[in-house]
């Protein structure tokens, strides 16, 4: 929060109204359903019979070894990747439903932040964020170029970057800008995959800290898989431990930490993570 | 719109099959008018449940309210908002806060980002001539900067082919072998069957024009000059180009986008004496071997076309080739393979060098490479014709 962009939003967040959370209503309500989902590459079993939910308002952090299929879970709840067996609800809605209607509405109500931000390297900043929205074909250009700015602003890019090209960008605003697109339509869900990779650590803070603040302003439910135990300390409201080819567990980290399993062993209470740990200790408002 | 005094306008009665769809209500009380929002105001609402055209009449209800002396923006009873759907009643009022705004507080925040935002810029710059001419002269830099690399290039080739004549063991003997096999041997056939065809083509079209005349064996001659001389040269040097070259180009522009390059410099392996020299190598050693393939294939398919318009006997056509076309030829043609064999190389890698470490420049890279090499190999062909114009005919 201390960090210059993430200070926009801040001013943003100060301007709403103070406990915004209080009023909107955390009802349990489930956005993502899995169940009973088994996922193989050739003989390799990756996904044995996994079931998970995720409730509205969760900020729910992946996380597993490498080759646990975090990335290939995350696109299966985008159905970019059919499970073997098994199927996915997001918003009540089956992925592998036949109404390609329905599929489309659903589209339109999440946002996806990819690992390399995937804009669009033909187009330019504005039009990366204003696409989604053109493809309603309904609004009128007025609006698309007020929303469009809007976006820039709350994740923190000044108007004159607006007409840039991605090439043109470095990694850090690659993923801010990345960010506004997959909060042009104002999404009730984000799949944030690895939103902390490859920035530094101020950078990857005040990522974090601009991805608390719009969960808390917007109302997000927020799915990610991440590595970054910084980013999962502070901000996961739930945390998936994907291990031996199961959810192991799906609860707050602290219940996740008293889990005697040798992989949370490994990966919560390793030296990296001690060092975590006690960062959050010293500074324990940031929880 | 009007000034009735429970008006239900028109968007209101168009969306009322939806029962959450975004509605408006005026009211006319004692001391003013109060407009009375209701529904959900959000992108996934308003593109979905209203058609295109109610969305535009709502947005045109909401422009003619914002007329409306003494009115009361009342919004406390909309069930969801977003940022769009406050933008709607934000360009309503002229791109800034409804007032006096009734509002619910959690709703407020989306005003409160709308106030924070800033304008967006202008696309484009405005087009002087002053901008006209710095783009110009833009152009005539960047041709400037091709060229002088392109010469540092063709120097650092020199010194490298300088090195690997002093010491010929210690040359990149496989990878000279790797890429005549790749640019060479695997060409072998498409650029037989170009070849085949252009034969077939020629042959059979010039077959009906010289028989008019009475010229049929001329079409031995014909054939030889045109396709010794000029046609199999050109046709494999623009099937490498676009082959070989663009492959070129796309390897060492991947190598510079993945830093394999950078990792080859510092692990003091120089990339002109390993990665360049050997593909200009094997390009000067197969595109001649290419060419003499190319012609033996296009004076086939010549001659099997020859036989079935003219009835000319295949052996007529070998005996008769030797005088008709003067070995001076066949000799320019080689030559000009190992000149264009060269050039296609050396284009190729100075594209593939200058492609910048993102993907959109390796596209335009491999576009310009192939571009320029095919053109670089005509005007070397014509300045071939101009030099021996007097050799071989």
């Amino acid at each position: 929060m201390s960090t210059a962009p993430a200070a926009t939003v801040g001013e943003f967040a100060a301007a709403a109204v103070p406990q915004a959370h209080s009023v909107r209503d955390w009802d349990g309500v489930n956005i993502i359903e899995i169940e009973g989902l088994w996922t193989r590459f050739g003989e390799h079993i990756v996904h044995k019979d996994v079931n998970l939910t995720v409730k509205r308002g969760d900020i729910l952090s992946l996380v597993g070894g490498s080759g646990a299929g975090k990335t290939t879970m995350l696109r299966q709840m985008l159905g970019l990747e059919t499970p073997h067996q098994g199927h996915i609800k997001v918003f009540g809605q089956r992925l592998d439903s036949k109404d390609k209607h329905a599929l489309q509405a659903l589209r339109n109500r999440w946002g996806v932040l990819f690992q390399q931000g995937a804009l669009y390297s033909a187009l330019p900043v504005f039009d990366n964020i204003a696409l989604p929205l053109r493809e309603l074909k309904c609004f009128d250009e007025d609006i698309i170029r007020d929303a469009v700015m809007l976006k820039l602003q709350m994740v923190g890019i000044e108007g004159r970057h607006a007409f840039k090209m991605p090439s043109d960008l470095s990694g850090g605003m690659i993923k801010r800008i990345a960010l506004a697109r997959a909060l042009a339509l104002e999404p009730e869900l984000i799949f944030l995959d690895e939103p902390t990779a490859g920035l530094d650590p101020d950078r990857s803070d005040s990522f974090v800290a601009l991805i608390r603040d719009l969960h808390r302003e917007l109302g997000l439910t927020v799915v990610m898989v991440t590595h970054d135990l910084d980013t999962l300390f502070e901000i996961s409201t739930t945390v998936a431990v994907l291990a031996d080819q199961k959810v192991l567990i799906n609860a707050p980290v602290r219940e996740v930490i008293a889990v005697p399993h040798p992989f949370i062993k490994k990966f919560f209470l390793g030296e990296r993570a001690q060092r975590a740990i006690e960062v959050i200790r010293e500074y324990p408002f940031v929880i | 719109m009007n000034t009735s005094t429970t008006a239900t306008d028109h968007a209101a009665v168009q969306s009322g099959v939806h029962a959450h769809a975004p509605a408006l209500a005026l009211m006319r009380t004692a001391a003013g008018s109060v407009l009375a929002a209701t529904g959900r105001w959000n992108v996934h609402t308003m593109s979905h449940d209203l058609v295109p055209a109610a969305l535009r009449g709502l947005r045109a209800t909401l422009a003619a309210h914002a007329r409306t002396p003494n009115l009361t923006w009342d919004l406390t009873a909309v069930e969801t908002m977003d940022h769009v759907g406050a933008l709607m009643f934000w360009r309503a009022c002229g791109g800034k806060r409804p007032a006096p705004l009734l509002l619910n507080p959690e709703h407020e925040a989306f005003f409160a980002n709308l106030a924070n935002s800033e304008a967006a810029p202008d696309r484009r710059a405005a087009v002087t001539l002053r901008t006209l001419f710095e783009a110009a002269g833009t152009r005539v830099f960047l041709f400037g900067d091709h060229l002088t690399g392109f010469v540092r290039l063709l120097g650092q080739i020199v010194l490298d082919v300088g090195r690997f004549a002093r010491a010929p063991l210690a040359g990149p003997w496989r990878e000279i072998s790797a890429n005549l096999y790749r640019s060479g041997a695997q060409a072998l056939g498409i650029t037989a069957l170009v070849g085949f065809l252009i034969g077939i083509v020629l042959s059979y079209l010039s077959a009906r024009q010289l028989k008019q005349f009475g010229a049929d064996i001329f079409i031995v001659d014909l054939l030889g000059v045109a396709v010794i001389r000029e046609l199999g040269p050109v046709l494999a040097a623009i099937l490498v180009a676009g082959r070989s070259g663009s492959a070129m180009t796309a390897a060492l522009g991947v190598m510079r986008v993945t830093e394999e390059l950078d990792a080859l410099t510092v692990m003091g392996i120089p990339h002109g004496f390993r990665l360049i020299m050997p593909k200009v190598i094997a390009l000067a050693c197969a595109m001649p071997l290419l060419i003499l393939w190319t012609d033996a294939v296009a004076l086939f398919g010549g001659m099997v076309a020859a036989k079935l318009q003219l009835d000319l006997s295949i052996s007529y056509f070998f005996g008769a080739l030797p005088n008709a076309v003067k070995i001076a030829n066949l000799w320019i043609g080689l030559g000009k393979g190992i000149v264009f064999g060269i050039l296609i190389a050396l284009v190729s890698c100075h594209f593939g060098l200058r492609i910048e470490p993102n993907t959109e420049s390796l596209g335009q890279g491999t576009t310009s490479s192939v571009v320029a090499s095919i053109t670089v190999v005509i005007i070397a062909d014509a300045i071939f014709a101009i030099a021996f114009s007097n050799t071989g005919i």
